[in-house]
């Protein structure tokens, strides 16, 4: 197979991001982040509240876009494309179908007030999906490992099942459409021990199929689940206000085993943060 | 340190004074309490009286006669008095102002809530409010001195004959009306007083009870339910039909239910615009009779107290009570139903 390797469409990242600065209106909030997330891997995004971890998240299926204040400067790249062209590009570019590509999953379970098998099935029609639905929902609710729970209520409210459940529904309404690349916004912030497990555990199958970023405040659940960690810190600035910027981007066990950055080091045995 | 509670060094600093406090807190209540009763005990005596007065008008008309008689005449000397001749009125009015009110009042919603921008929505909907504060006897002139005389010119205007012109005259049917030929469209007349009109009017009036609780109930659906839609590809046009009003639409329906509510009890429009004639049927361009201008016109008039058409009044009145209390029980069981309960 002929590789050039001076073209970013065949790197090894999925996402690549350089010199993103993204500003809630005349704010910056986050400062000169560049990184690659690799493809089928998990990368973690931590730090302290904040910091702009799930800002720079939120970029990559330019979810900011619904924030009217919202401002993106610099470049990411999904799978060599730029998802954040200027000029004339801007106005033709249609970020319904990066969305299309990348899916998310959030940090409250939002189940859509729609049976569960709706919920599944609703996101794959929109999309133009012509495979049989049936079988489509069966798939994603077994790869959320959710299936058997509900196999037998799939007329029921998805808003009836426990919060670990909703959760696991919306990650199976998120691989229904097949993505590339699933965000996770602290996908476990409101769930318990047993059900975050469970999550972790999905997550590890997953990133066979698919490339995944996660952001979390659990530095346990980054070390047991990810392959790179981002560690992102926040500064104060002259204006009495905060901006966040990345500190430190590197292999899992190189991030909590022997970080480069003494900050990093601090945060990650819990000495601030 | 001892383990004794600290006792303040300056004790007479504080005196409070727990008996006043307590002897307040039993006048506060009781008060608040007897004005609570006052307004329950008032409802409760005009529920009473309706229920009395009305027993008391079918121990002289029996009920099948009430349900059963087409004609509405309780003044004349040949007296029937067949309900459904008021309430298929009122059922007219409301129909009409409901077909105008829900589609005005649901698309504004959804557009102040979901389109329009922050500075837009803070502007346009106390605006909207607005509305709702314009007295009803405005609303009534209003369609009776400028929306039936519009109407009446635009329907003369669609019934004149038009002339067909004599390059025509060689179809072959056009040879039977020698020498004048005109086409005529079959269109009605609308009268001075009409329920099309009245209910026009009426269902402006109610729009701003739709437009502003529907637009509360689609902007409390969590933004996260909309981002969830987002992400999944959505355009913003599929996020709102199938997330963001399934997700209000308890509240969306309480709020048309109110409106239904309101427009079957409004009196001033009704009495001034579509007229005092009592007429059964469902023609929206001739005078009807609504139940409340019935009572209205019964109320004004000089009928005895005590007699049965005076006693009419209170039997059109729980027949009122009556519709307005099953919408408003619908409303509160449907939202009961069917609310989704987040968080």
């Amino acid at each position: 197979m002929l590789q050039d390797t001076s073209s970013p469409a065949v790197s090894s990242a999925a996402i690549s991001v350089e010199k993103l600065n993204v500003y809630y209106g005349s704010n910056l909030a986050v400062r000169d982040v560049y990184l690659d997330i690799p493809r089928n891997q998990i990368a973690a995004f931590i730090g302290p509240s904040g910091c702009g971890k799930s800002t720079v998240l939120r970029c990559f299926n330019r979810m900011n876009d619904l924030i009217a204040s919202a401002r993106v400067e610099g470049t990411i790249r999904f799978e060599g494309m730029d998802i954040y062209p200027s000029g004339e590009a801007a106005k033709n570019f249609d970020p319904v179908e990066l969305r299309r590509r990348i899916g998310m999953v959030f940090q409250k379970p939002n189940p859509f007030p729609k049976s569960i098998y709706e919920n599944i099935a609703w996101g794959a029609r929109i999309n133009g999906y012509r495979g049989d639905m049936d079988e489509l929902v069966e798939r994603s609710l077994r790869g959320a490992a959710i299936w058997d729970e509900v196999k037998d209520k799939l007329k029921e409210s998805g808003l009836a099942l426990s919060g670990g459940q909703q959760q696991r529904l919306c990650i199976a309404r998120a691989i229904a459409i097949e993505p590339e690349v699933i965000l996770m916004d602290e996908p476990c912030a409101a769930l318990d021990p047993i059900s975050t497990l469970k999550i972790e555990e999905l997550m590890s199958q997953l990133k066979e199929k698919f490339t995944i970023v996660i952001v979390t405040h659990n530095m346990q659940q980054a070390s047991r689940v990810s392959d790179r960690t981002a560690f992102y810190n926040a500064e104060a600035t002259d204006a009495g206000g905060k901006v966040g910027y990345l500190v430190e981007y590197d292999d899992t066990e190189v991030i909590f085993g022997n970080p480069k950055e003494e900050y990093t080091r601090d945060y990650v045995s819990g000495r601030f943060g | 340190m001892s383990a004794e509670t600290p006792s303040p060094k300056n004790v007479h600093l504080w005196q409070a004074n727990y008996k006043s406090a307590k002897t307040l807190e039993t006048i506060i209540r009781v008060l608040c309490g007897f004005f609570a009763v006052i307004s329950i005990a008032t409802t409760a005596g005009i529920i009473g009286t309706l229920v009395f007065e009305t027993i008391e008008f079918f121990q002289e008309v029996p009920l099948w006669q009430f349900l059963t008689d087409t004609r509405w005449t309780p003044l004349f000397a040949s007296k029937q008095f067949g309900i459904f001749v008021l309430m298929s009125a009122t059922l007219l009015t409301s129909t009409i102002a409901i077909s105008v009110a829900v589609p005005l009042g649901l698309l504004s919603a959804i557009f102040l809530s979901e389109y329009a921008s922050t500075p837009m929505r803070k502007t346009l909907k106390p605006l909207l409010e607005v509305l709702a504060g314009i007295p009803s006897v405005v609303f009534g002139y209003f369609a009776l001195l400028t929306v039936t005389p519009f109407l009446q010119e635009i329907f003369d205007f669609v019934r004149t004959p038009i002339p067909i012109p004599a390059w025509l005259d060689f179809l072959p049917f056009t040879q039977y009306y020698e020498p004048d030929f005109f086409l005529e469209l079959p269109f009605p007349y609308l009268e001075g007083f009409n329920a099309l009109s009245a209910g026009l009017v009426l269902g402006i009036s109610i729009t701003p009870l739709v437009a502003s609780l529907s637009e509360d109930a689609i902007y409390s659906v969590p933004q996260g339910l909309r981002d969830g839609a987002y992400a999944l590809g959505a355009t913003k046009r599929e996020t709102i039909l199938a997330v963001v009003i399934p997700a209000a639409l308890s509240g969306i329906v309480a709020s048309i239910i109110l409106a239904i509510s309101r427009a079957v009890g409004e009196t001033m429009i009704v009495t001034l615009a579509a007229g005092q004639n009592p007429n059964l049927g469902f023609n929206p361009f001739v005078p009807v009779m609504t139940m409340t201008a019935y009572i209205v016109q019964v109320s004004l008039g000089d009928t005895a107290v005590g007699t049965l058409p005076y006693k009419t009044i209170f039997a059109v009145g729980m027949t009122l009570f009556l519709m307005t209390l099953t919408l408003n029980i619908f409303s509160f069981w449907f939202v009961r139903r069917f609310r989704e309960r987040y968080e």
